[in-house]
């Protein structure tokens, strides 16, 4: 008997089901939307993002935050993922910055080295202030995740009341990705006296821009 | 003598610093709480407790349906699952993949279900490097310590702690900025991250729906461990299944408020299986342990199996009186406070660590706060009548059980329960403390056990004395 049959065989006995039995209907989903503007939305995510040291920017139209952005990263090297929107508004092709990468070594080696990791959003989530980033051609991981400071642009129309409005939106997100990751916040820790540090593995900076 | 759990909480008891550490720590997680769970804060609240309740009791009483479902899903999405019956199997498997990957290196984000197997210990004796890249766990595995606590690993060590252990195991010079021992601690660690051929993690949830695992950290280090690393192994208790990626606006709002009171953690990864086409980073190979592990046994009792509900979210820590007072290590097993008072002497048996469910006051306060309502302090109850009946069937308390049918027999009797209470006044002038200085037969077994923890109530006069006298005042 393999392992899988006999953990198998035993829950059932525990249970008291047969194999290939229905479960008993599982209670309904739990999914409140609440009705908010999209101007509410933005002003809540960006107080939600405040309160965690997120730095947040609302930008009049692409060029006002393509301007944002080159005056963040001031020169430094930076990443930006293949999202449409950052080479559509030529953020992706600011003087020193990286975009482009299908290859996986290089675009770590670049990660690795950049000072800024520039991003889209697939959905932003006001009431926690939350980027959600789904794993595609367009947006790989680690342009959130190695280089100290993640900047992400969005434009208005992605922005969601909360979770529950993205996962009525996505109540399937496998079909889509092998990776989708909410962020909320800058990267932080308190495992030595509870006390507050930003920064750890992922970026200690964030700042969000809405379009 | 003291047996050497009492020797150890002795210790823990008379250490100021450390009294002082824990009692701090486990306040400022708790007042954390209190701010986001209020009903001005999240009105809901409640709702979502029972919400999650049902939703974990469904997926328990049905668990060999959402297993099953959960691994053709993840199989669909190409990831492997792997059922393992022990620690051994579990362990063997992580094992055996290393050497076939010819990776040495291994990168660990945080899990309790792999310090519940000692799977770094394990690796180490096949000749494996496994790091831990949580901070805590980071400094608790350099000091060779377990986690003093489920969700806050290095709670018990100050900076001045870490300080030593970074010393002494990374050669750095000593520093004590908590700031800047986290820039070492990440600096130690990118590097390994980039280098491991291996990233374990543990599961928060499974997904039947979806066969994706989900992941709640804070520092990132559970996202490079699932991302950087060619091959990823996820080891999860069978426990962790819940039937679909929408039951998760139930329980991320209440784990990450119950745990650290943030609404959400800083990362919530939902992953399904190694990258696709086209995706530029991500793991080539995604495995999945299923750990039973002596799960199977305790989903058997009917009362008990409430304790797979658990998200390990350590609220029930937090909040205990004895936790707080006699801190992490002094509990048997990695599962400290009361869920471990609870599971441990499921998974290794009642009669292992006896003391550990008389080890509450069972004052409530686990049960107010449990994010999915595990009635903790019913369960601690059950368990003790379990080690009671255990200690019967080994003859192991006859003193005890004689001494209580003495007792009754006297409550029966109320002319010798007067004399009695006559007697005991006469001869236990301080409230019976002499009993325990006392050498010999009444200062062993059950006499000991009670009044090394209690101290007798003075003598004075009965209520039956007071009544008596009482009327005869009034007739005069």
């Amino acid at each position: 008997m393999t392992a899988r049959e006999s953990v198998l065989r035993d829950i059932r006995a525990a249970l008291g089901r047969e194999a290939g039995q229905a479960p008993a209907p599982a209670p309904p989903s739990r999914i409140r939307i609440p009705e908010s503007e999209v101007d509410a939305r933005i002003e809540s995510l960006f107080r939600s993002l405040e309160k965690l040291a997120g730095r947040t920017y609302l930008a009049l139209s692409p060029e006002d935050a393509r301007n944002f952005v080159a005056e963040v990263i001031c020169g430094e090297p930076s990443v930006a993922s293949n999202a449409p929107i950052l080479r559509e508004w030529g953020i992706a092709g600011l003087p020193s910055v990286a975009t482009g990468f299908q290859d996986r070594e290089a675009l770590q080696a670049a990660c690795a080295a950049a000072a800024f990791g520039i991003t889209s959003a697939d959905y932003a989530l006001a009431d926690t202030g939350t980027l959600v980033m789904i794993a595609s051609p367009e947006e790989a991981r680690l342009v959130s995740l190695l280089p100290p400071v993640h900047i992400a642009v969005i434009p208005r129309a992605r922005i969601l009341t909360g979770l529950d409005e993205l996962l009525s939106i996505l109540p399937h997100p496998a079909d889509l990705t092998s990776s989708m990751v909410l962020i909320t916040g800058p990267s932080r820790t308190a495992d030595i006296e509870q006390i507050l540090v930003r920064g750890v593995h992922g970026p200690g900076e964030i700042h969000v821009i809405v379009v | 003598m003291p047996a050497p759990y009492e020797q150890g909480i002795h210790e823990t008891l008379g250490d100021q610093r450390l009294q002082a550490a824990v009692y701090a720590s486990t306040g400022r997680l708790a007042s954390h709480r209190r701010a986001v769970v209020s009903t001005d804060a999240l009105p809901d609240f409640e709702d979502l407790r029972t919400q999650g309740n049902l939703i974990k009791k469904h997926a328990i009483e049905n668990l060999d349906y959402y297993l099953e479902q959960f691994e053709a899903n993840a199989t669909a999405h190409s990831a492997k699952v792997i059922w393992a019956r022990d620690a051994a199997a579990a362990v063997e498997f992580v094992a055996g993949l290393a050497k076939e990957k010819g990776a040495r290196l291994i990168v660990k984000s945080k899990s309790m279900t792999t310090e519940e197997i000692e799977l770094n210990e394990r690796l180490t004796h096949h000749g494996l490097d496994p790091v831990e890249t949580d901070l805590g766990e980071f400094i608790i595995q350099l000091a060779h310590q377990r986690p003093y606590h489920i969700v806050a690993p290095a709670l018990h060590l100050t900076r001045f702690d870490v300080a030593e252990v970074f010393t002494k195991h990374l050669g750095v010079e000593r520093e004590t900025e908590i700031g800047k021992q986290t820039k070492i601690a990440r600096g130690v660690l990118r590097e390994r991250f980039l280098a491991a051929g291996i990233g374990i993690s543990g599961a928060n949830f499974l997904i039947a729906d979806s066969g994706a695992i989900v992941v709640v950290e804070n520092e990132g280090n559970a996202r490079l461990t699932t991302t950087a690393p060619r091959v990823h192994v996820a080891i999860a208790g069978i426990e962790k299944v819940i039937p679909r990626a929408q039951d998760l606006a139930v329980f991320l709002k209440l784990l990450g408020r119950s745990a650290t009171g943030q609404p959400l953690t800083v990362y919530t990864s939902f992953l399904a299986g190694p990258r696709r086409s086209g995706e530029i980073d991500g793991p080539d190979e995604v495995y999945i342990v299923l750990l039973d592990s002596g799960r199977t046994r305790l989903l058997a009792d009917r009362e008990k199996r409430q304790s797979l509900y658990c998200i390990r979210c350590g609220a029930c820590l937090n909040h205990c009186p004895v936790y707080r007072k006699i801190g992490g290590h002094n509990y048997p097993w990695v599962y400290s406070g009361p869920i471990g008072a609870v599971i441990t002497p499921q998974f290794r048996g009642v009669l292992n660590e006896p003391w550990l469910p008389f080890a509450s006051s069972l004052c409530g306060a686990c049960a107010e706060v449990c994010p999915v309502k595990i009635d903790l302090p019913k369960l601690l109850l059950d368990l003790r009548s379990e080690v009671n009946q255990a200690k019967t069937r080994a003859g192991k308390n006859r003193l005890e059980r004689l001494g209580f049918k003495l007792w009754a027999w006297v409550m029966r009797h109320p002319a010798i329960y007067q004399l009695s209470g006559l007697v005991a006044s006469a001869i236990l002038p301080d409230g019976g403390r002499w009993i325990s200085k006392l050498p010999g037969l009444l200062n062993q077994g059950p006499a000991r056990a009670w009044l090394s923890q209690r101290d007798l109530p003075p003598v004075s006069k009965s209520f039956h004395q007071m009544w008596r006298e009482r009327r005869k005042g009034a007739a005069q």
